[in-house]
């Protein structure tokens, strides 16, 4: 009873790997989003905003994104909330993005030289403008390779919402294996897929990596 | 009035007592010099007076701020003040003429064209009118320290601090950053420098600081470097070849 693979099949996963991406867009934007407002946090004069934010980074670093995933969409019904699969698995995942972006950001924004702080201020430069005029860009420098090298982990972290019904790349392998039971050819076929979106975003962190670290070693010698 | 005058100052960093009662006193247009060994307090005494440390009592007051009021309004302080430091503190993402503009860009909310004159105009009294464009790393040290005090005078600060600013360069370059502070010296600002440089110290102070296990334990005219009267600071500048 076994049917053969299928263009259908095919186009099946494509249109998987099309909300793989997509689930993966809503996850690095609403977790970047996030992950500015925790790493800002992580470092703001207030005790009490560097207490929240250490915790949330605590506590989202300490529970699987399976488990995160559970919660959102079987949690939140619970609640007296409906959410859809897209929802739960965005609102999860961006939960959890947003607190390793926010560790990651935290470090960059910390590893500019204390002196650059220093002399910003003595140019009665205010808060705000010392942060996105003076230590930010300089941040972002720092941060673009490890967080180009985190978004791999992110699209391969989507493949857990097939848990809550959402139908991403992982899923569609699944859903056409139960019908076809081919499982060492479907799955050779996503694993192929994810390593598509991967690998050029794996290609891209190092040679980011290498050209930050030229521009490292010159503003090293700079200061 | 004095331009800046500390009175009694103390501040410790942990059990280490740093400043033990510092006093001394510079008018408008005076040239003063820090001088001491490592760890008499000098670099400390001077990043007390842009608030950059807070002190733990006594009092000091800068072109009319009282630096040691908790309620001071820093900003307002750091648009008199200019300060300098050994390591430039460019900002390596920035053009030198951009390093210079941005302050009076967000600050003194300046137009881009005035700022630009500025720029060149500070660049111009620091020698270094071709480097505008130029990236900090593309400069050499003694360059960089222009810049940095091109980008201090872009403010047209009341008054200027120079901690060390020499001491990471070679006798060259410092020539350099010395005519450059010397020229302002002699166009009147009134300026407080931490420097090692005696020679340099007996040209263009009109006062000089000795400090000593974070007292002032000798002050006076450029004669205290030819005829010191305490043993500490003779012996202090026996070392000086």
């Amino acid at each position: 009873m076994n049917t053969l693979l299928n263009i259908n099949h095919l186009l099946f996963l494509l249109e998987g790997t099309w909300w793989t991406v997509v689930l993966t867009a809503v996850a690095f934007i609403g977790g970047g989003v996030g992950g500015l407002a925790i790493a800002l946090a992580r470092i703001a004069p207030a005790d009490w905003m560097r207490l929240i934010s250490g915790l949330y980074v605590q506590l989202i670093q300490g529970t699987p994104l399976l488990v995160i995933m559970f919660l959102g969409y079987f949690g939140l019904p619970a609640l007296g909330y409906n959410v859809t699969p897209l929802t739960a698995a965005g609102a999860s995942l961006t939960i959890y993005v947003s607190a390793y972006l926010g560790e990651i950001w935290r470090g960059c924004l910390e590893a500019v030289p204390k002196a650059q702080w220093e002399a910003a201020e003595c140019l009665a430069l205010s808060k705000t403008q010392r942060m996105f005029k003076v230590i930010m860009p300089q941040a972002i420098r720092l941060a673009t390779p490890p967080t180009v090298g985190f978004s791999v982990q992110i699209v391969k972290n989507t493949s857990l919402a097939s848990v809550v019904g959402f139908v991403e790349l992982a899923r569609a392998g699944q859903l056409i294996n139960n019908s076809i039971f081919e499982p060492f050819l479907i799955y050779v076929i996503v694993a192929v897929i994810y390593f598509c979106l991967c690998f050029p975003l794996s290609v891209f962190s190092q040679r980011l990596e290498k050209t930050m670290a030229r521009y490292g070693a010159r503003t090293a010698d700079a200061a | 009035m004095s331009m800046i005058s500390l009175n009694n100052v103390t501040k410790s960093f942990g059990a280490v007592q740093v400043l033990k009662g510092v006093t001394f006193a510079l008018e408008k247009g005076e040239v003063g010099v820090l001088i001491g060994a490592s760890g008499s307090g000098k670099s400390t005494a001077l990043r007390c007076i842009d608030r950059l440390e807070t002190i733990d009592g006594g009092q000091i007051e800068v072109a009319g701020h009282r630096v040691d009021d908790p309620k001071l309004d820093l900003r307002k302080l750091r648009l008199d003040v200019g300060i300098v430091f050994q390591s430039y503190n460019l900002f390596p993402h920035l053009t030198v003429g951009e390093n210079i503009m941005l302050a009076p860009c967000s600050v003194k909310k300046v137009g881009k064209a005035q700022a630009r004159e500025l720029a060149a105009d500070a660049l111009n009294r620091v020698g270094l009118a071709d480097k505008v464009d130029s990236y900090p790393e593309q400069l050499s040290g003694g360059q960089q320290q222009r810049a940095a005090i091109a980008r201090s005078l872009a403010m047209e600060p009341k008054v200027m601090l120079f901690d060390e600013v020499t001491s990471a360069l070679d006798p060259k370059l410092t020539g350099e950053v010395l005519r450059v502070i010397e020229k302002l010296a002699v166009s009147g600002m009134t300026m407080i420098m931490v420097t090692h440089e005696m020679n340099f110290a007996r040209k263009v102070a009109n006062k000089v600081v000795f400090m000593h296990q974070g007292l002032v334990h000798e002050q006076g005219g450029t004669n205290i470097l030819s005829k010191p009267e305490t043993p500490e600071l003779q012996d202090f500048l026996s070392h000086d070849l």
